[in-house]
């Protein structure tokens, strides 16, 4: 085996797919990207379907071009290119995570598009590097680290032992933790990005002398360190963002995560009534739960076709202010949006419960009332 | 460091290097026997966890969920033999590479098609659920240790296999001279499905030992099949032998580098820093242990000198 073999593996990337759609005069054509394949799909696929239950809700207002990202910053990149210059799309969405939203968002504003993000909130887009065209519906990505942290402070939580992914996104998780939780850290750990085995970690937590675990592991890791912990008689409670407690994976955690306290801004028994009617719409059209992926594309959608009724997208002043409106009934009840254009909203911690046969969240407490990211006092738009 | 504690890291070390051999085993015998690059051998090890998932799903019992892993993995390497792996063992290597990567797509984008996106479950069964306590009152997962069980008695069954018996015969010539033993009568191609159906069975019993304590998801092979071609390296292509103590070595490397390098650091810096600095060294620890032995012995621990 040769390194030229290596290269020539690892340089092999797939032929992205394609999902063009025709060209209605009179509508806003969004173009979402969004990651439909590999590991990070099911996010993708949940907010692909929130949104798209939003238009056709509407009658199909929006023009909508879906691309698969493949969770490939380059990927990305050349699709929001594509869909910049030669299908002319006005508002661009549907970015999941943080190092490619980093890699497409500035960019397209850049050159004249409305992005509104559906889940990626990394703070360089909230601080210093805002912009007047960027609108994040989800969240800014520390809001439900710092929730956690309040929350083990309200639990009586004195010393934590926290862990995240070494990256950008799990360093933030940490920080966003350690700057609302008022007690000590008792131990602090960095795991490999994509690490499945935790047997070296959660040996460290029996050992130390922490009275609560904070872990932020999105997608396949939270799901193994949750049943290895589960598994290693380890019973200090944890607590996390909702990420590791969503519905489209909490299946496969299963008994694993019972009872676990999770901090989230929305669930499925949020009690408004544009939330009821998309938790029952969305059964109906997928015949599963929606998850918090689906729940944030249905308010982007809705977002979007709320500024339609207001102002038309070509006047984008006008636009831009019927955005920053925020005039819909979002499935979280009360939402605005700040000066850098990210949510002010409630944060809520949820419990996983079963249900029938089905693992899933109960809302116990609103934990932060219209919180808002420290970002944006350094955003000058 | 308190004793109890380091003697469950050694344990969790040994685990990790036994899961891995399971891995490897399968992977250097192709490697070794028959001059191939299997880049799809992960997806050999997702085909056994969604096999195994589906089975615990409709069954409930875990053993079934094992044999039809090994089942699935060993047929899935059969067909793939036969339709693909074939055509190619007269081939230039980047052609396998670039065959075998092909494979790796089909089968993630297949397995989404028949499972969808979302993750499966996979359950510990109730019988070897939760820790046990160890002489010296340190408690450890009973399932873990099963793992350990599992991969030492595939480690001896495979030693007995290549040395033992007539097929192990077969298939050491095989690994030396493969036109001689065609020509001396033993219908190697025959031989060389048999191989490499023996790998993917490995590979898929690993997937779904692993899937129980991990996630069951499309692209869980890959991360998997990069460590498993370090570990045939360091222990030289083609021994099973190597793979056992590549897999060891990786698995106890890897493990006690999580451990140890962040509580080193933190003696010369704060936490924080500590702990970031650290998994960062850590991560790059077992590619390390592959340069250093690389340059000490080119061919591996137990590699034959080329």
């Amino acid at each position: 085996m040769t390194p030229r073999t290596f290269i020539l593996a690892a340089a092999m990337a797939a032929l992205p797919s394609l999902a063009l759609a025709d060209a209605h005069a009179g509508k806003v054509k969004v173009g979402m990207i969004t990651t439909l394949s590999g590991g990070g799909a099911g996010l993708g696929i949940d907010v692909r379907d929130g949104f798209l239950l939003a238009n056709k809700e509407s009658g199909d207002r929006l023009d909508v071009v879906v691309e698969d990202d493949q969770r490939k910053p380059d990927i990305a990149v050349q699709l929001a290119d594509k869909m910049i210059q030669s299908e002319k799309v006005d508002v661009m969405t549907g970015i999941i995570f943080s190092n490619l939203a980093m890699a497409v968002v500035p960019a397209a504003v850049a050159q004249g598009k409305f992005y509104l993000s559906p889940n990626a909130g990394p703070s360089a887009l909230a601080g210093k590097g805002c912009h007047e065209d960027y609108f994040n519906v989800a969240w800014q990505n520390d809001n439900l680290h710092e929730a956690a942290g309040a929350y083990a402070n309200k639990a009586g939580y004195r010393k934590s032992f926290i862990l995240a992914p070494n990256y950008p996104a799990g360093k933030d998780a940490l920080t966003g933790y350690k700057r609302e939780f008022a007690g000590d850290v008792e131990g602090e750990v960095f795991t490999k990005l994509g690490q499945k085995d935790y047997a070296a970690e959660i040996a460290q937590i029996r050992a130390s002398k922490a009275d609560s675990v904070f872990f932020f592991l999105p997608g396949g890791m939270g799901i193994s360190f949750l049943k290895q912990y589960a598994d290693s008689g380890v019973d200090i409670p944890v607590i996390g963002p909702a990420f590791s407690f969503d519905q489209s994976i909490l299946q496969a955690v299963g008994e694993a995560a019972l009872g676990v306290r999770n901090t989230s801004q929305w669930n499925k028994d949020l009690d408004n009534a544009a939330n009821a009617a998309f938790v029952e719409a969305f059964q109906a059209e997928y015949d599963r739960l929606p998850s918090l992926y689906a729940s944030q594309g249905y308010d982007t959608a809705r977002l979007l076709i709320s500024a339609m009724d207001a102002a038309d997208v070509g006047d984008r002043d006008a636009f831009r202010a019927a955005l920053e409106a925020a005039k819909f009934d979002s499935v979280r009840g009360d939402f605005a949006f700040g000066p850098n254009h990210h949510p002010v909203q409630n944060i809520y911690v949820r419990e996983v419960v079963k249900e029938g046969d089905v693992f899933t969240n109960k809302l116990i407490d609103v934990v932060l009332k219209d919180h808002a990211d420290v970002y944006a006092a350094d955003c000058k738009m | 460091m308190p004793t109890a504690l380091l003697v469950e890291q050694l344990l969790n070390g040994l685990q990790a290097g036994m899961t891995l051999f399971l891995m490897a085993a399968g992977l250097t015998l192709v490697f070794g026997v028959m001059g191939l690059i299997n880049l799809a051998h992960g997806s050999l090890y997702m085909v056994g966890a969604f096999a195994a998932a589906a089975v615990a799903a409709a069954t409930g019992s875990f053993l079934l969920a094992l044999a039809a892993a090994l089942a699935a993995g060993a047929i899935a390497g059969v067909v793939v033999e036969m339709v693909v792996i074939r055509r190619l063992y007269d081939r230039d290597h980047l052609d396998q590479v670039l065959a075998t990567f092909a494979l790796i797509l089909i089968f993630s984008e297949g397995t989404r098609w028949v499972f969808g996106s979302f993750p499966l479950q996979l359950d510990i069964p109730a019988w070897l659920a939760g820790p046990i306590t160890l002489p010296g009152g340190i408690p450890y997962p009973l399932y873990r240790l099963t793992i350990i069980g599992i991969g030492l008695a595939v480690a001896i069954a495979l030693w007995l296999l290549i040395e033992r018996t007539r097929t192990g015969i077969r298939i050491r010539a095989g690994e030396n001279d493969r036109e001689m033993i065609s020509a001396l009568g033993v219908d190697i191609s025959r031989l060389y499905t048999l191989v490499f159906a023996l790998g993917a069975a490995l590979a898929g019993l690993a997937g779904a030992l692993v899937g129980a304590i991990q996630s069951v998801q499309v692209g869980m092979g890959e991360p998997v099949l990069i460590l498993a071609f370090v570990v045939i390296v360091i222990g030289g292509i083609g021994s099973i032998r190597g793979a056992l103590i590549g897999a060891l070595l990786v698995g106890m490397t890897d493990t006690m580098g999580r451990i140890l390098l962040p509580s080193l650091l933190a003696t010369i810096t704060d936490a924080s820093m500590a702990a970031s600095v650290g998994a960062s060294l850590a991560s790059m620890s077992v590619y390390i242990l592959m340069a250093v032995v690389l340059v000490w012995r080119p061919s591996g621990l137990f590699g034959a000198a080329t």
